[in-house]
């Protein structure tokens, strides 16, 4: 009699197996729905920002390289004419811009100036404090860019401490980018 | 006004398929007919409904209405008619869409089909079926929808994805979704039969139509898909283990262990907790496939919809659908029994090796597809599974898989001596052996992997050669057209199918170990030598479509100076998403393909050129084709038909007997 119910409760147990599988599976799953598979954590955090010397946008006599923000918070805004995502951004930018939190800069990448220059003038509105072009995308190299848009967070002594993928919303920049700024500021 | 009739046409499906999900179960259950028969009308209305939804979404498209934000975010006014219909299903909302219409499809032909079925069982299939597209159709309606519209209107969309607009995409999607869906029935008619706490031979005889049917449709789609990356992508591979592809191929491969089992089940009585399980496997691996693609948990090529409400919603609708069939198996199963029992050495027991083979090789599809995910969620850094691990564990798991193919039909049921079973296949072994060492001497070079190759591709075709010629010789009949009718067509749709899997096998075998590659930069009037074929590039010449403008290269194919082809690779800029696409030229033979494609633009006459020699490469596609061909041949079985009054006839005597 115990013999016959013991191998039923090992009969059944080997039935669950399945189901036990099943629920490690969705435990997983339900995990990784709160991660982004494409956000690779950049091998530059707390490095030094790669130094550059790449013309501003619209002043062709003026250069600026990542020296003269030494002693500043500031972010690093990757975008070009060509990228739609950069469209969907622009107006979070420009609603960060207003908040005078910190000074944008942006990094126009592998675009045609007067392209860039025209895809500005039609955003509503500029929130960069400057764009510098990098018409041959080296210098994104450096950064390690590899789509657009993407932004750098950069503290007073030049070392980059954040890196955000994608467009920038109401919900990152609150909860991510803020956070961030604040804390190097203080 | 048309979208918003599509809108009141989901609602209206989705209370049919409520109806249907509640009304029969509840009838079933307490064996009032009554409830039993609604099943019917409202399988069938339920498919109206999506079908007037689905057709309304279409009409949109097709009407360029862009007030609609999918038709907006997907279509274009300059898309031609065939991609804008094609674009119905080409965004998240229309695939989700054109799931549900599959699904209810399915649900109607099953309708249509069970009348001769036991009353409680059919309504008891019907209803789990109506609960599966109740579920997707609250998923379309709350987190899908895609007649939501765009006030006021765009002036024009902003175009299908360039990828979509080929012709293998109008077909792809529903023929894969036909096979994913196509799985449900198996898996309502398990569900049922547990519930019933019976699964007897009859059973697995309805399940095995049904199935075959889906799994011809998942190769169709599977090799579809294939093809078309093949000559989409630009990069003249064929499969690539992408998760995409991976989810679809798991349920392949699980539903051809399925079919396997469900014959062992409808013969031998044997094997029913194993089938049952597989059935909900399969088609658990279906729904999934559905979760990985659309929730965008995992990177891949065709991870176009990435919004977290999707994702919670399909996996809480997995969770419970899943879930509660593995659970009810897990309550029912001790109750199903054990049938006939069988040696060591049986056509069951090579069946069920078969059978574990394909679940391991699942498995191992899984653990790739889903351990960069795994990793993640444990914080143990970020990798990706690529094709060396997928190559190094497939392989070893598939070589004694197709090397069961050749033995199991040639060996008995129950127990199968082993002499006899090697006298029968010394001839098909020593063939193989010969003709797999001959042919890689005599194209040029021989190593251990390709004679593996092409031996187990001999091996099948042998060896079913030797069964049809046993088969046919010891029938009765004296002409050769009377031995063939002898034999029922799922029989030769069996060997068939086999001979598919060994072209496959050859194909497969051949591109690895002969194609010549050559990525070289060619300027106008030069030439390039791959194999015995020399390429001249003639020139580039600037074209404008329809929706976008590119430039057509001209190359002339020559093989010792006679002409063999002219090819025109293109590269195109899509006006309206500002996309470059790759179209490589191919001149298609049954014995090689000639691959041009077109790379970046160096100076104004030296582009980067692709130039590929594929040998045998379409056999491939033709071996899946066959494949399903085979299975097309195990449906048509007159079997199924006959037997019907009968199995009606042992159901109403409460029990079904085991041929």
């Amino acid at each position: 009699m115990t013999e016959i119910a013991q191998r039923k409760g090992a009969g059944t147990l080997r039935l669950a197996i399945p189901l036990v599988v099943f629920a490690l599976l969705v435990f997983f799953l339900w995990r990784g729905l709160w991660r982004d598979p494409r956000e690779v954590p950049s091998a530059l955090i707390d490095k030094p920002a790669p130094d550059f010397t790449l013309p501003v946008l619209g002043d062709a006599t003026r250069k600026f390289s990542p020296a003269e923000y030494r002693g500043k918070v500031w972010l690093l805004n990757v975008w070009g004419s060509w990228c739609i995502s950069c469209q969907v951004e622009h107006p979070s930018l420009l609603s960060l811009a207003k908040m005078n939190a910190v000074p944008i800069v942006g990094f126009d990448w592998k675009d045609k100036p007067e392209a860039a220059a025209k895809w500005l003038a039609q955003q509503g509105g500029d929130p960069y404090a400057l764009s510098v072009t990098d018409l041959d995308g080296r210098v994104a190299i450096d950064y390690g860019v590899y789509g657009a848009p993407e932004t750098f967070v950069i503290d007073r002594q030049g070392v980059i401490r954040m890196k955000h993928i994608g467009p920038l919303d109401e919900a990152s920049i609150k909860d991510k980018l803020l956070p961030m700024i604040r804390k190097l500021s203080q | 006004m048309i979208p918003e009739i599509g809108q009141i046409a989901l609602i209206l499906a989705l209370t049919s398929a409520l109806a249907l999900g509640i009304l029969p179960m509840v009838g079933a259950a307490r064996n009032d007919a009554m409830l039993m028969r609604q099943s019917r009308p409202a399988a069938f209305a339920q498919f109206l409904f999506v079908a007037l939804a689905f057709g309304c979404l279409g009409a949109s498209f097709v009407a360029n209405d862009f007030s609609v934000v999918n038709v907006a975010s997907n279509s274009n006014s300059e898309l031609p008619l065939h991609y804008r219909i094609a674009a119905t299903w080409g965004s998240h909302e229309g695939s989700i869409l054109l799931w549900t219409l599959v699904m209810s499809g399915w649900t109607g032909a099953v309708a249509l089909k069970s009348r001769t079925l036991p009353r409680a069982l059919a309504a008891r299939a019907l209803g789990v079926m109506g609960l599966i597209n109740a579920g997707l159709l609250l998923f379309v309606l709350f987190t899908s929808n895609p007649f939501l519209r765009l006030l006021p209107a765009a002036a024009d969309g902003r175009d299908l994805n360039p990828l979509l607009q080929d012709p293998g995409m109008v077909f792809h999607p529903p023929i894969l979704y036909t096979g994913y869906v196509g799985f449900s029935v198996a898996f309502a008619f398990a569900v049922a039969a547990l519930l019933e706490g019976r699964l007897d031979a009859a059973w697995a005889r309805w399940s095995r139509p049904w199935t075959t049917a889906a799994w011809c449709f998942l190769t169709c789609g599977i090799c579809l898909g294939s093809f078309w990356a093949y000559y989409v992508l630009g990069w003249g591979g064929w499969w690539f283990w992408d998760p995409v592809e991976n989810a679809s191929f798991m349920p392949w491969l699980t539903g051809t262990a399925l079919i396997h089992s469900l014959a062992v089940t409808e013969k031998r009585g044997t094997f029913k907790s194993w089938t049952v399980l597989l059935a909900i496997m399969t088609f658990s691996l279906s729904l999934l496939g559905t979760f990985l693609v659309r929730s965008g948990v995992i990177t891949s090529v065709h991870a176009f919809a990435t919004d977290p409400a999707r994702g919670v919603f399909i996996l809480a609708f997995l969770a419970l659908v899943i879930g509660s069939s593995l659970t009810i198996f897990m309550w029912r199963a001790p109750r199903i029994g054990l049938g006939a029992s069988f040696d060591a050495v049986s056509r069951e027991s090579m069946l069920l090796a078969n059978n574990v083979l394909l679940v391991v090789a699942m498995a191992a599809v899984l653990l790739g597809t889903l351990y960069p995910l795994v990793l993640d969620v444990m914080d143990a850094g970020k990798i990706s599974v690529g094709p060396p691990y997928f190559n190094a564990v497939f392989y070893p798991l598939l070589a004694p898989a197709l090397f069961l193919i050749g033995v199991a039909p040639l060996a008995r049921w129950q127990k199968s001596p082993i002499p006899e079973l090697a006298t029968r296949l010394t001839w098909a072994a020593a063939v193989a052996v010969v003709a797999s060492i001959a042919v890689p001497l005599a194209i040029g070079d021989w190593t251990l992997l390709k004679t593996t190759g092409f031996l187990l591709s001999f091996w099948i075709i042998a060896a079913v050669i030797t069964a049809v010629w046993m088969r046919l010789s010891a029938a009765p009949q004296k002409s050769i057209a009377g031995k063939l009718r002898a034999n029922p067509a799922s029989w030769y749709g069996m060997h068939l199918a086999h001979l598919g899997i060994a072209a496959f096998v050859f194909g497969v075998t051949m591109v690895k170990s002969y194609e010549i590659e050559k990525d070289v930069r060619l300027s106008f009037g030069q030439t390039i030598d791959a194999g015995p074929y020399r390429v001249e590039f003639k020139g580039v010449a600037d074209e404008v479509g329809p929706n976008y403008d590119g430039v057509a290269g001209a190359f002339a194919v020559t093989r010792d100076g006679k002409p063999v082809a002219t090819m025109q690779p293109e590269k195109r800029l899509y006006r309206a998403t500002q996309q470059t696409m790759t179209e490589a030229a191919i001149d298609h033979g049954l014995t090689r393909d000639i691959y041009v494609s077109l790379g970046n633009m160096i100076d104004d006459k030296t582009w980067e050129v692709r130039v590929h020699i594929k040998p045998f490469v379409n056999w491939i596609w033709l071996g899946c084709l066959i494949m399903a061909i085979g299975g097309g041949f195990a449906i048509a079985d007159r079997r199924y038909r006959l037997r019907k009054s009968r199995a009606t006839e042992t159901i109403a005597g409460g029990y079904a007997p085991i041929p």
